[in-house]
């Protein structure tokens, strides 16, 4: 099996440091000769550690944008974050226009998908048809999250494809339609995250994504910059297709603005999403709707984004009211209502925190943990390599780690060694003796 | 293996805890999620329980291959009728607790309904022990 994430390792810059071990939710990191080692089974992709790296060791490896030139037709499907990322630039059709002159034959917006997403999330759960409190699919880390560490709410979670993957969907059939072969047409998202990279080059509940790459907000950014700084007023072309709607689903709360489900909770950064998943799982939240995004600030808080999330949300509520009140909008009807949203498989549970197949052998091994753990510092202070003393303890069960790992029990093991050393010493042969003073 | 926790009493806002504990080590020893999502429930219920009404106590166990077997025990003032504190919608949570949210009168029908098995002993002005357990095979 390949990899199957997205966020890599720099080795040059990697300093060997705890910051990204004891920030990763899902304890996926360790460190061993001195670099940091993600665990392929274990990374949701979420990106904390891209964020907290303080050497930039950690990179999302998206696409670059010469890739587009592989395709005679190219598609570009910007995420709404990218929208806010501009300084003082409240027309999307602005930023539309400029991804044209960059290169691309079409643009169109994910936003636009997001609206008919969030009808079609409205009446599954109205009718019942998903466990609630309903669980938002729209970020892939938290579906990652849900399978790795809360698979008993895995009925809860919403079997829809995320509005990336819906407009890229419309506009394959759309261009298809006007008589462009599919080998063609390349269709490229631009991407606040890690996790829609994955979600795309490695789809889990679906055959096969129509993304045909996946580029770094940060990238288009830089080579955006001057294209719309040259641009005029005139140069602009009408090419916008969501509503304000579609648009404020970047940010936290969004979705379920849109949806209009009156009981629904919006949690944004993933320490949060735990907090809210384990009261779900323990039966005690009285939603209908969670919207829960890996992110601070929602998709405006993605490690690929340039602007500060909360510099980026102020700027969505400007873009917002320029949408309401002045937006001009292209009509062009790209929705094909009988194009599936659903997902083509289930999650599964993969049990990735077990400890063994055997359910004897998993309580051996516990108890075993539990037994290590109890003789450990309990500082977490990742001098070891693994986040927490209990991770530690875990490692050392499956024969990943030592107990001397831990720089307090080989402290210890060296005192005992000098000790034991100073009572031999202190032994002679009864054929040599000292006398007392 | 055998487990013990202590649940602290008066901490609304951290209670759960010896929940959360369990449950990861239950999802480490690969038990399906319906028991787990039971296990979780009861046991929360349980624990707020604790902490509600008798100023916290201490949670023991064991898991076998067949079953899990939780005690909660705790020295506070026991319950008055039990058959009442069964009764849906009945509660006796203070004002403090129900201003948080707790207190709605569902915890035990709710540990009883995801239970295999639950027994209370209670003693007034000595103390509650509740016995659940499930199956696991």
């Amino acid at each position: 099996m390949g990899v199957l994430h997205s966020v890599t390792l720099d080795r040059e810059r990697c300093i060997g440091c705890t910051d990204c071990i004891k920030r990763c939710p899902t304890e996926a990191i360790r460190v061993r000769n001195s670099k940091a080692e993600i665990m392929d089974e274990r990374c949701i992709d979420c990106g904390m550690c891209i964020r907290v790296c303080k050497s930039n060791a950690k990179k999302a490896t998206t696409d670059s944008l010469d890739k587009i030139n592989k395709y005679k037709y190219k598609v570009a499907i910007p995420a709404p974050t990218f929208y806010t990322q501009f300084k003082k630039i409240r027309d999307p059709n602005i930023i539309l226009t400029a991804l044209k002159k960059l290169g691309f034959d079409e643009v169109f917006e994910v936003a636009r998908a997001a609206e008919i997403v969030t009808e079609y999330s409205k009446e599954i759960i109205e009718s019942n048809k998903v466990v609630k409190p309903v669980i938002s699919s729209a970020c892939p880390a938290i579906v990652k999250l849900v399978e790795m560490r809360f698979p008993s709410l895995i009925p809860n979670v919403l079997p829809i494809v995320s509005p990336k993957e819906a407009i890229a969907r419309y506009a394959r059939n759309y261009l298809l339609k006007k008589g462009i072969p599919s080998k063609d047409i390349g269709i490229f998202f631009i991407s606040p995250c890690a996790a829609k990279v994955t979600n795309s080059r490695y789809p889990q509940t679906i055959d096969k994504s129509e993304v045909d790459g996946i580029i770094s907000m940060k990238d288009v950014y830089l080579k955006l910059v001057p294209i719309i700084k040259k641009l005029q007023p005139e140069d602009v072309e009408v090419l916008q297709l969501a509503t304000s709607e579609g648009v404020g689903w970047a940010a936290s709360g969004g979705e379920g603005i849109a949806s209009k489900i009156y009981n629904h909770i919006a949690v944004d950064g993933i320490e949060n999403v735990i907090k809210i998943l384990e009261r779900a799982e323990n039966g005690k939240l009285d939603v209908e709707f969670i919207e829960c995004l890996a992110c601070t600030n929602g998709c405006l808080g993605g490690p690929l984004t340039v602007e500060n999330s909360f510099v980026a949300t102020n700027r969505m509520s400007k873009i917002k009211k320029y949408i309401n009140l002045k937006g001009k909008m292209r009509s062009l009807d790209l929705v094909d209502s009988t194009i599936s949203l659903d997902w083509d498989y289930n999650l599964k549970n993969k049990q990735m925190l077990k400890l063994d197949n055997d359910m004897s052998k998993a309580l051996q091994k516990m108890e075993s943990l539990e037994e290590i753990f109890d003789t450990l510092p309990k500082i977490d202070c990742g001098s070891c390599g693994a986040p927490t003393c209990r991770a530690l303890a875990e490692d050392i069960v499956q024969g990943n780690a030592n107990i001397e790992d831990c720089i307090f029990m080989l402290r210890e093991k060296v005192r005992l060694m000098a000790q034991d050393m100073v009572s031999l010493s202190e032994k002679m042969p009864p054929s040599i003796r000292y006398f007392d003073k | 293996m055998k487990f013990d926790y202590i649940v602290e009493g008066g901490e609304f806002i951290n209670a759960g805890i010896a929940s959360a504990k369990l449950k990861k080590v239950l999802k480490q020893l690969g038990i399906a999620s319906d028991i787990i999502r039971k296990v979780a429930i009861s046991m929360y219920e349980a624990e707020i329980n604790m902490v509600i009404h008798a100023d916290g106590g201490h949670i023991e166990g064991e898991i076998t291959p067949e079953k899990i077997e939780v005690l909660l025990i705790d020295k506070g003032p026991g319950i008055e009728d039990l058959d009442l504190a069964m009764t849906e919608g009945y509660s006796t949570a203070s004002k403090q607790a129900r201003e948080m949210g707790f207190g709605a009168g569902m915890g035990l029908p709710n540990i009883k309904r995801n239970s295999d098995h639950l027994n209370i002993s209670t003693k007034l002005g000595v103390g509650t022990t509740v016995h659940i357990s499930f199956k696991i095979t």
